[in-house]
């Protein structure tokens, strides 16, 4: 595998990144950066740090990094995340940031552990901290139960002040979206797994509405609509398919949520080179941020409308001779 | 009628689905099935999420009926808590 990291790679621009991204050689990885300068998204540091994990140190080779860009990856936890050293040290002036290192959570009380960090690492105000711990609980929680990756998910997040906003991604090589979600349900391609994935109510555990007793398949679809309704974009990658959720327009005055997320304004990629495991990122701007409680009025009415039809497309229909 | 506090087991944010899980089978069904009514505790937790709830009573709606709902009182919650239970049982009523 080969991934380049450029000097630029957020959600809004991520498609050049993901479609540099090369995965022959499952067993190898190697990673290069820009000369000058990188500024990459956390689902970027996330997605690179899970593919190494993978490989093992030994199998990984990284291109000579300059100090600059060098002194981000190690100050992000990327060199001690993939276990290699590549002798460089944080020097003094650099700032204590804003910022959740990569971090690698394993079980239920790592992620609890985490959650607890989050507010002092990312110097968040309470009522701010709603959205983003409950994104990365639910992100996290979905690696641990459903991807089949004995490493876990790691996540990584870092707060922006010219943008003030809160960027997380979050990565594993588990199985990936579409042999998850085939358990239970139809998915021809990964693309539409991802749909399928998106949708609320629908989990790989069940085909039954209403979910079984510890999956209701409301998840990814309460992260899009944090997303959807905060105005920030929201991406996910799996297989060879991305799907982002594009930002609603500033001349929007109200946003609604669509059960069906080719319904929201997005774009998608396929035919990108296999990945197996899922990478999500998403950005949660601190300035717009919805009242969580209005979010949630919104949520439950589009959860419940669906779930009514998606029952309704189930009754039987008499058949008159 | 039994408390169960749920603050010591979950914190100010109720997210492990583990414990949710170990709450419904150790504490509420045991009562449930004594014929005793149960008040959900919420003193302290400020927050939940879906998932959360789901798995502390989805299962009993769905074994018991909707009529469990009426036994069970959620006390001491949060304006998020009160919309994601009411969430949590408005769908699975629907999903019945």
């Amino acid at each position: 595998m080969r991934v380049h990291l450029p000097n630029s790679a957020f959600l809004g621009n991520i498609d050049p990144f993901l479609r540099s991204f090369e995965g022959s050689e499952p067993d190898i990885l190697e990673v290069s950066a820009n000369k000058s300068w990188i500024s990459v998204h956390p689902i970027v540091l996330s997605f690179v740090a899970a593919l190494g994990r993978n490989v093992g140190p030994s199998n990984i080779r990284c291109e000579d990094f300059e100090a600059r860009s060098g002194h981000y990856l190690e100050r992000m936890g990327l060199f001690r995340v993939l276990g290699i050293d590549l002798g460089m040290r944080i020097i003094e002036h650099e700032s204590a940031g804003r910022f959740v290192p990569l971090t690698i959570i394993r079980t239920n009380d790592e992620l609890t552990d985490l959650i607890t960090e989050i507010i002092p690492l990312l110097h968040l105000e309470k009522d701010q901290a709603g959205p983003i711990k409950y994104t990365i609980s639910e992100l996290v929680r979905n690696v641990l139960e459903h991807s089949g990756s004995p490493l876990g998910a790691v996540v990584s997040a870092q707060y922006y002040k010219k943008s003030n906003s809160i960027r997380i991604g979050i990565a594993d090589t588990g199985v990936g979206i579409q042999a998850t979600i085939s358990r239970s349900h139809h998915a021809p391609d990964h693309l539409e797994a991802i749909r399928l994935a998106l949708n609320p109510g629908i989990t790989g555990e069940t085909t039954r509405v209403g979910g079984t007793e510890l999956n209701a398949g409301a998840g990814l679809f309460f992260i899009k609509s944090i997303a959807k309704v905060n105005r920030d974009f929201f991406v996910i990658f799996s297989g060879d398919a991305m799907y982002k959720l594009l930002k609603v327009g500033s001349s929007t005055k109200r946003v609604r949520l669509y059960a069906d997320p080719f319904d929201d304004r997005h774009s998608t990629e396929i035919g990108l080179s296999p990945f197996t495991g899922t990478a999500v990122g998403i950005d949660i701007s601190l300035d717009t941020t919805e009242a969580f409680t209005g979010l949630l009025d919104q949520i439950r009415r589009t959860y419940v409308k669906t779930i009514k039809e998606r029952k309704k497309a189930r009754y039987r229909r008499p058949r008159f001779v | 009628m039994i408390t169960i506090e749920l603050f010591p087991y979950v914190g100010s944010f109720a997210e492990n689905k583990d414990r949710a899980r170990s709450i419904r089978l150790e504490r509420i069904v045991l009562a449930l099935d004594e014929g005793q009514e149960v008040t959900l505790d919420f003193e302290g937790v400020e927050s939940a999420t879906q998932s959360f709830v789901h798995a502390l009573i989805s299962d009993l709606i769905r074994n018991y009926g909707p009529e469990v709902i009426d036994r069970i009182y959620f006390k001491n919650c949060s304006e998020i808590v009160k919309k994601i239970v009411s969430m949590v049982v408005e769908y699975m009523q629907e999903s019945a």
